[in-house]
């Protein structure tokens, strides 16, 4: 693990006060839903959303995505999915 | 056409639900978008009409929810139509000029679960914003732009640009960014309703707009991230038009007033279309089997150059109601697109735009007085 690594796995990420994390039936798909748009999200983009609470930090979402999704090294996903949602503004460090 | 097509398992939902709660406005801006004719609607939808309206739209997929006018905020049961549109699941945008926005509302607009105020501002500068709105609004929309920041919600600036000012681009940008804007919205006007009406006088050159999007440009670059800054082009200085609406009714439904659907908000122009109104009929069966709704989806109706475009699945032939105003017909191309057969007409009228203003050339500000007349000449030509 390099030292990035480990520095990025106890940040604790929170979603955007710009943004509200919904599913939506009519579409059966999680949505990000901000001023006058909508981001839908792939199935893995929004397990990870869901988990972002302003609270966990990173290493114990990708403990959490590990038990729900069991044989998988998730933390090298987790943490460049996050990088992109940070560069669009969806979440914030 | 088949006006009572069958039921569309596959038909998208209405992600978009513009609630145009009122044609009221305190404001008469020269360039607004509302019909010419909007005083001669029928009585306006009461809160439970309004009510029901949300719940069916809601149920049949649509979740941005636009409230809008005239001035929403003229409408006292805003906050209960705010709160059921929370409850329902909706992302809730006011779209407001600010006037009737005090602390009491917004807090309740905030316990109500409001998700975003859009705040109009006509210019940078207290003279022109007045003229422009024919009112005496530029301080009371400076004090509501800080009471949306102190309460806590993004801050989204839209400024409809034309030649009178989009030379002022730079301190516009200015302005938003010592109010706190995180998201600009630099709106060239698009030329329906009041603003077709006063297009001479609105249509700004092509060397105003290149300034004024260079301006932009360097904007952008000293802010970053930090703001949003959407510059809109009028499309009368495009070669291509635009996807209106994202094609006809495919995303977007707008209820107004009285009770009228419309697949976009100056649909209503059209001769020969019949749009239902939701005191008659449910969302679902307007969205889903209304001749109206139905009138202009796919390209069956397409003629020429249209028909045979690759492009026509990317811009659906652009905008129905330009093509109506611009060459007589909704079935034509858009004549923005320089394959259309009138494309003349827009390059003429950017043409003229280079000649100086002259004082025959007068505003039509958007007031009851205005809307009467118009609407009786209206009247008068259709007698005839």
């Amino acid at each position: 693990m390099t030292v990035d690594t480990a520095v990025a796995l106890e940040r604790v990420p929170r979603l955007s006060a710009r943004f509200r994390l919904q599913f939506e039936t009519a579409q059966d798909t999680w949505v990000l839903l901000y001023p006058e748009g909508m981001v839908k999200l792939s199935p893995t983009a929004a397990e990870i959303l869901r988990r972002v609470d302003g609270k966990a930090t990173i290493a114990s979402l990708v403990e959490s995505l590990e038990q729900a999704f069991p044989g998988v090294d998730l933390r090298a996903d987790v943490i460049e999915f996050l990088r992109i949602a940070q560069d669009h503004g969806w979440i914030e460090p | 056409m088949d006006g009572s097509s069958p039921d569309r398992p596959e038909l998208p939902p209405p992600l978009w639900l513009l609630a145009e709660l009122t044609y009221r406005c305190p404001l008469h801006c020269a360039f607004c978008y509302n019909p010419l004719d909007y005083t001669s609607g029928g009585a306006e939808l009461t809160t439970a009409e309004w009510v029901r309206v949300l719940r069916e739209g809601r149920a049949l997929g649509a979740v941005q929810l636009g409230l809008s006018g005239g001035e929403p905020l003229v409408r006292d049961d805003l906050e209960e139509l705010v709160v059921e549109a929370r409850r329902l699941g909706f992302y809730s945008n006011l779209i407001t000029s600010g006037v009737g926005l005090n602390e009491k509302r917004i807090r309740a607009f905030k316990e109500g679960g409001l998700d975003h105020i859009q705040l109009s501002f006509q210019d940078s500068t207290r003279e022109l914003n007045d003229f422009l709105s024919s009112t005496r609004t530029f301080e009371l929309k400076s004090r509501v732009a800080r009471l949306i920041k102190d309460h806590g919600y993004p801050m989204v600036l839209n400024v409809v640009l034309h030649r009178l000012n989009v030379d002022h681009v730079p301190q516009i940008l200015e302005m938003a960014e010592a109010m706190g804007a995180e998201y600009v919205e630099l709106a060239n006007t698009q030329y329906y309703g009041w603003a077709h009406l006063n297009r001479a006088q609105l249509l700004p050159t092509r060397e105003q707009l290149v300034r004024a999007e260079e301006a932009t440009n360097r904007f952008r670059d000293r802010v970053g991230s930090r703001m949003r800054v959407f510059f809109v082009v009028p499309d009368y200085f495009e070669r291509r038009p635009k996807p209106c609406m994202n094609g006809w009714g495919s995303v977007f439904l707008t209820v107004t007033p009285d009770g009228t659907a419309l697949p976009c908000h100056a649909a209503r122009m059209l001769p020969g279309l019949a749009f239902p109104n939701v005191r008659d009929e449910s969302v679902e069966a307007i969205w889903r089997r209304s001749e109206g709704f139905n009138r202009f989806r796919g390209d069956g109706w397409m003629k020429e150059p249209c028909r045979s475009c690759p492009e026509k699945t990317r811009d659906f032939g652009g905008c129905r109601c330009q093509a109506y105003m611009l060459t007589g017909e909704a079935e034509n191309a858009d004549p923005v697109c320089d394959l259309s057969p009138h494309h003349h007409v827009v390059t003429e009228a950017v043409e003229r735009a280079r000649e100086p203003l002259v004082e025959t050339r007068t505003i039509l500000f958007r007031d009851d007085r205005n809307s009467r007349r118009l609407a009786g000449e209206a009247t008068k030509q259709e007698n005839v």
